[in-house]
C-alpha cells in the first residue's frame, strides 16, 4: 500500500515536471526538499535510531559537495574556476556516480576519523564536539594554502547540475524534463537503502544502543564498533547529500555551510518526530515550502481596501516561521508522525475496523 | 618578540573577560539545568541591539542601566516561555528548543535590522585609547579582566554565603530532593537565567564597544567559544568558566598574530595564512581536554549508577 503511495508521487512529479512551467516555485521546493530529506533522515538514523546527538551534519555536507565538484568539474573549465590558482591540482573529472560514490565515501572517512575520539563522550558532549568539528573542516577547506585543491575561500562552480539531465532534443529545446526527477530518484533510493538498514539487524541493535546502552552492551552488541557503523553510514549518506545541495545551489563555498544548517535539519528531524523515516521526509517538504513559498506573501506589502497593513515586509516570514517552529516543539513535542512511520498509518485503520463491537 | 606578542596577549585578555562574562551563564544554566542554552549567545547579540536602538533616542547613563535590565528580563522571559513547559520532557527536548529561540531571536533582529550593519555607540571614556608598554588599545581591554574578575567574585560570594546561593547548590547537586526539601526551584531557576543575562549584558556592553560592527550573527560564535570556555573550566565550576574564558581568549589572540609571530621570529618566510585556523583552534582545544578530561579543568567526576 505504501509502495503504491510513493509509486504514485513520483509519477505525479514526473507529469508536473512536464506540464508545469519549469521555473515554478513548486520545482525548488521539491529539490531542496528532496536534498534535505536525505539528510534529515540520515540525521534521524543517527539520533533518532542510535541516540548519538551529533550536530556535525554541515560538515559532512561540506566535504561530500567539495569532493563532487572537485571531481567534476571539466577540465576545460577549471582554468577559469581555480583562477587564483593555476588552474588547480586536479585535471581530470570522473563520471557522475562515481563522483557521487566518491563524495559520500570521503565523508565517510572523515566520519571514521572523527568518531575515534568522540563517540565515547556523552550526548550534550559529542553534540559539542561534533560541532567543533565541522566548523574546524569548514575552516580547513578556507584555507588558502590548500587553494590549489579547493580554491580556497573562492566559489567553485561549473560542474554538472541538476538541469543537465535534462534530455534535449535535435534542436537544443528539452524534450524530457528531468531535472527534478534526479534528485527525487538520488534521494528515494539513499532513504530506501537506509530504510533496509534499519528494519535489519543492524538497525534493532541500534535502536538497543539508544533505549540503553549498557543493557545492549550486556546482550553482547559492540557499542563502538555499531556506533561508528551508524556514524559512518549516515555520514555517506549526508556527504551525498551534500553533493546534490552543490548541483541544487550550482555554486559552492565552504563559508555557507555553517553550524546554521545543521540546526535547520535538527528542526526538520523534531518536527518530523525523532525516529520516524516518513516524517523526517514529509516535514523536510513542508519545512522548505513554508520557508521558501507559501509564507512568501508575507514579506511583500499588502494592502486592504487600501489600507497598508503594517509588519508585512522583508524578514516578516522568517519570524513567523520561527514562531510556528517554536509553537511546534512546545505543544507538538513527538512531531507529526511521533515514531510511526507509512505503513503505521493504514495498519491502524485496518485494526479499528476489524475490532469487534461487545 | 614581547612586543610582538604582547598586544595579541592583551586584546585577548579582553576578550577573554567578555568570553568570560557569558560563560559564567552557560555554566550556571547547564549546572542546575542540564540544559545547553543556544540562545544565551543570541540574548548577548539581543543586547547589543538594544543598545544601537536606545543610544539614538536616549542618553548614554540612561541607557546602559536600561539595557541590563531589559535583556535581564528577555533572559526570565525566555526561561517562563520556552525552557519551562519543557521542564519534565526529555533533555533532547529542551535543547530543541533552545535552538528555536536562537533561531527566532536571529530572524527577529535580522527583520527589525534589516540585515544591515548596526553600529555601536562609541561610550566615551571606555572607548579611550590608552597606551600600555608601547602598545595602543582602549581603555576596555583595561577595564574588562578587572571588571570581570569583580563580577565572578561577586557571584561566588552569592553563590556561597547566601540562602539564594546555597539553593542553587542544592539544585545543580539532585534536583528532585532539592524540590521535596521546599526549595522554590521556578525562583532558582529564574534567578539563574536573569543573572546569566545580566553578566552577558555586561560582556556586550564591553565587547561591541571593541567590535563595533552589530547584525543579527554577531552572537553565534562568541556564545559557542564561552560555551566551550565553560565545558574546558569544567561545567557548573564558575571560576573554570572565567579560567577557561581567558585562555581561550589569549590563545586565539595568539594564533590570529601567530603568522605574524612566526615571521618575526624568522621561522616563516611568507604568511601562511594561520590566522583562519583561529576559531577552529578554539574547537581543537576543546576536543583535546573532551578527549582528556571530559570533566573539565575544574570539574568534579561524576559516577554514574546502572
Amino acid at each position: 500500500m505504501s509502495a503504491l503511495i510513493v509509486f504514485a508521487f513520483y509519477a505525479a512529479v514526473f507529469i508536473a515536471e512536464q506540464k508545469l512551467p519549469p521555473t515554478s516555485m513548486l520545482f525548488t521546493v521539491l529539490k531542496k526538499g528532496a536534498v534535505y530529506a536525505l539528510v534529515a533522515v540520515s540525521m534521524n538514523l543517527l539520533n533518532g535510531f542510535t541516540g548519538i546527538f551529533s550536530l556535525g551534519q554541515a560538515g559532512f555536507m561540506l566535504v561530500g559537495a567539495y569532493t563532487y565538484a572537485i571531481l567534476t568539474i571539466p577540465v576545460a573549465a577549471r582554468a577559469s574556476v581555480y583562477q587564483y590558482f593555476n588552474g588547480g591540482m586536479i585535471q581530470f573529472t570522473v563520471p557522475f556516480v562515481v563522483a557521487l560514490l566518491l563524495a559520500g565515501c570521503a565523508a565517510a572517512v572523515f566520519a571514521w576519523l572523527i568518531g575515534l575520539p568522540v563517540l565515547r563522550l556523552k550526548s550534550d558532549y559529542l553534540a559539542i564536539a561534533t560541532l567543533g568539528f565541522a566548523e574546524i573542516t569548514r575552516a580547513i577547506f578556507q584555507w588558502n594554502q590548500l587553494g590549489p585543491l579547493t580554491n580556497g575561500s573562492n566559489m567553485l562552480r561549473l560542474f554538472p547540475i541538476f538541469n543537465d539531465f535534462n534530455i534535449k532534443d535535435a534542436s537544443g529545446t528539452v524534450a524530457v524534463y528531468l531535472s527534478t526527477m534526479m534528485p527525487m530518484l538520488i534521494a528515494g533510493l539513499c532513504i530506501a537503502l537506509l530504510v533496509l538498514l534499519i528494519n535489519s539487524t543492524y538497525g534493532r541493535a541500534l535502536r538497543a544502543i539508544k533505549d540503553n546502552e549498557i543493557a545492549a552492551e550486556a546482550m553482547g552488541i559492540n557499542l563502538a564498533s555499531h556506533k561508528q557503523l551508524a556514524f559512518c553510514v549516515s555520514s555517506f549518506f549526508t556527504g551525498i547529500a551534500g553533493a546534490m545541495l552543490a548541483m541544487y545551489q550550482t555554486s559552492v563555498q565552504a563559508k555557507s555551510f555553517t553550524s546554521a544548517m545543521t540546526y535547520e535539519i535538527l528542526l526538520i528531524v523534531v518536527i518530523g518526530g525523532v525516529g520516524s523515516v516518513t516524517g523526517s521526509c514529509l516535514s523536510s517538504f513542508l519545512f522548505v515550502a513554508c520557508s521558501e513559498w507559501w509564507l512568501r506573501f508575507l514579506d511583500e506589502k499588502q494592502f486592504i481596501n487600501g489600507f497598508e497593513v503594517p509588519l508585512l515586509r522583508n524578514g516578516f516570514r522568517l519570524v513567523v516561521f520561527s514562531i510556528i517552529i517554536m509553537i511546534v516543539v512546545l505543544f507538538f513535542r513527538r512531531g507529526i508522525m511521533g515514531t510511526k512511520e507509512l505503513p503505521d498509518l493504514f495498519k491502524r485503520r485496518r485494526a479499528k475496523e476489524a475490532t469487534p463491537h461487545d | 618578540m614581547w612586543k610582538t606578542v604582547f598586544p595579541y596577549m592583551l586584546s585577548g585578555i579582553s576578550v577573554g573577560g567578555q568570553y568570560a562574562l557569558i560563560a559564567i551563564g552557560y555554566t550556571m544554566v547547564y549546572g542546575i539545568l542540564r540544559l545547553i542554552n543556544f540562545a544565551h549567545g543570541d540574548v548577548f547579540m539581543v543586547a547589543g541591539i538594544l543598545m544601537v536602538y536606545m543610544a539614538t533616542a536616549l542618553p548614554l547613563y540612561i541607557t546602559i542601566p536600561l539595557v541590563l535590565l531589559l535583556t535581564s528580563l528577555i533572559g526570565f522571559l525566555i526561561e517562563r516561555t520556552a525552557y519551562r513547559p519543557l521542564r519534565s520532557a526529555p533533555r533532547m527536548s529542551a535543547m530543541i528548543s533552545a535552538i528555536g529561540v536562537s533561531y527566532t531571536l536571529q530572524n527577529l533582529v535580522l527583520y527589525a535590522t534589516g540585515g544591515l550593519n548596526q553600529f555601536y555607540p562609541k561610550i566615551p571614556f571606555i572607548s579611550d585609547s590608552v597606551r600600555i608598554t608601547g602598545a595602543t588599545t582602549t581603555m576596555v581591554t583595561v577595564i574588562t579582566p578587572f571588571l570581570t574578575l569583580l563580577l565572578a567574585g561577586i557571584l561566588v560570594m552569592l553563590i556561597n554565603r547566601t540562602k539564594l546561593g546555597m539553593a542553587m547548590r542544592a539544585v545543580s547537586k539532585d534536583f528532585e530532593t532539592s524540590l521535596l526539601m521546599g526549595i522554590k526551584i521556578d525562583r532558582v531557576i529564574s534567578a539563574t537565567f536573569v543573572i546569566g543575562s545580566f553578566l552577558a549584558a555586561v560582556g556586550s556592553v564591553l565587547y561591541f564597544t571593541n567590535y563595533s560592527t552589530v547584525i543579527q550573527t554577531s552572537g553565534a560564535m562568541p556564545g559557542l567559544k564561552a560555551f566551550v570556555a565553560a565545558v574546558f573550566g569544567g561545567i557548573g565550576s564558575i571560576p573554570g568558566a572565567v579560567i577557561g574564558a581567558f585562555l581561550i581568549g589569549i590563545c586565539e589572540n595568539l594564533i590570529k598574530g601567530l603568522d605574524v609571530i612566526l615571521f618575526r621570529l624568522g621561522l616563516i618566510a611568507k604568511p601562511l595564512g594561520l590566522a583562519t585556523f583561529s576559531d577552529a583552534f578554539t574547537f581543537a582545544l576543546l576536543i583535546v581536554i573532551l578527549v582528556v578530561k571530559p570533566t573539565g579543568l575544574f570539574g568534579e567526576e561524576h559516577t554514574d549508577k546502572v
